[in-house]
């Protein structure tokens, strides 16, 4: 049953906008056009973020972010976790991808859900544009704040991970 | 973005000219894992493009307009949780709500949980991360970005009339 449901709604949702685009409904034109732009712009960062993900497994030794992000690394971790969420591109659909790769290679569970966390609130290009609508100020304390947040989150989220049976869930083969 | 594609195409050539075998493998990998992950995506693509004809813009300002703190930064929460979008579109907004009059810790709630908790995103999360830590980790990060909206509030004076 399951796997019918998402096929289905892929069908509902096109006969929708196929029929909308005949008939001239405005709001399925508009969803569709949605569609459209979102669709663009995330296939325009896509295939770049994969191929960098490729080659970061194919050579990437194991031994290199075991050492630097795995069970044994130190707070330093946290530096360079923060420093390619920092500079990572894109949305949460890159962040997902760029983080199982991470898991896979040996980073410790907490430093992954750092990056995760990171990537959403701690980009460097993302605070130049909300400093120009925001203010200096407003990007500034949020920066601060959100630092400690960030390392406190992750050693517990990563903590409650590791403790019980999501841990299993993490990151499938196919990720 | 061009940045992005000049470090993709340098690396890419880089790793051509180290080992042609690998690269012909990394390709495969990024391929694979994409093909894995397309269905969710597309989910994911349908349900922003419906989201966003139902709440739109003007019922962001309207709701988040004439709200006071502790409401708003409820409010804004929830919209921030339940909707999506690139920043391109919700820094500017951020801007329009700010002039406006909207305190910063109504605009900081909606901003961070906009980046932070992701409902429409949850078909890919659970993917990555599993049902059960993908809620959690929703749920740590609502509470967190509730923290961050508080401190910078704070810091803005929001509380003290």
């Amino acid at each position: 049953m399951k796997r019918f449901i998402q096929p289905g709604i892929t069908v509902v949702y096109a006969l929708f906008i196929l029929i909308s685009l005949f008939t001239g409904f405005e709001p399925g034109r508009e969803i569709g056009s949605n569609f459209l732009t979102f669709a663009l712009s995330m296939l325009k960062i896509l295939p770049a973020s994969f191929i960098l993900i490729g080659l970061f497994e194919v050579w990437v030794k194991k031994e290199i972010i075991q050492r630097h992000l795995g069970e044994k690394s130190s707070l330093k971790a946290y530096f360079w976790i923060l420093l390619l969420a920092g500079t990572t591109v894109g949305g949460m659909y890159v962040a997902f991808p760029v983080s199982a790769s991470l898991y896979k290679k040996g980073a410790r569970t907490s430093i992954v859900i750092a990056y995760l966390t990171a990537a959403a609130i701690f980009r460097i290009p993302m605070a130049i544009f909300e400093a120009s609508f925001l203010g200096l100020k407003f990007t500034l304390i949020r920066f601060a704040v959100s630092l400690p947040l960030i390392i406190i989150s992750s050693e517990l989220l990563g903590k409650m991970i590791e403790n019980s049976s999501m841990k299993t869930e993490l990151f499938p083969e196919e990720t | 973005m061009i940045i992005l594609y000049t470090i993709c195409g340098a690396a890419l050539i880089a790793s051509l000219i180290a080992d042609r075998k690998k690269t012909l493998k990394a390709l495969k990998v990024a391929f694979k894992k994409f093909i894995k992950i397309a269905p969710a995506f597309s989910i994911m693509l349908i349900l922003v493009s419906v989201f966003l004809h139902i709440v739109t813009d003007e019922m962001i300002i309207k709701y988040l307009g004439d709200a006071n703190s502790a409401r708003g930064i409820g409010i804004a929460a929830f919209f921030g949780s339940i909707t999506m979008m690139p920043g391109f579109v919700a820094f500017p907004l951020c801007g329009i709500l700010a002039g406006k009059g909207v305190p910063y810790s109504v605009i900081a709630s909606f901003s961070t949980t906009l980046m932070l908790v992701g409902v429409i995103s949850f078909p890919i999360e659970q993917k990555y991360l599993g049902m059960k830590a993908g809620l959690l980790r929703n749920a740590v990060c609502l509470v967190m970005a509730l923290t961050i909206s508080l401190i910078i509030g704070f810091f803005y004076g929001d509380f003290t009339s």
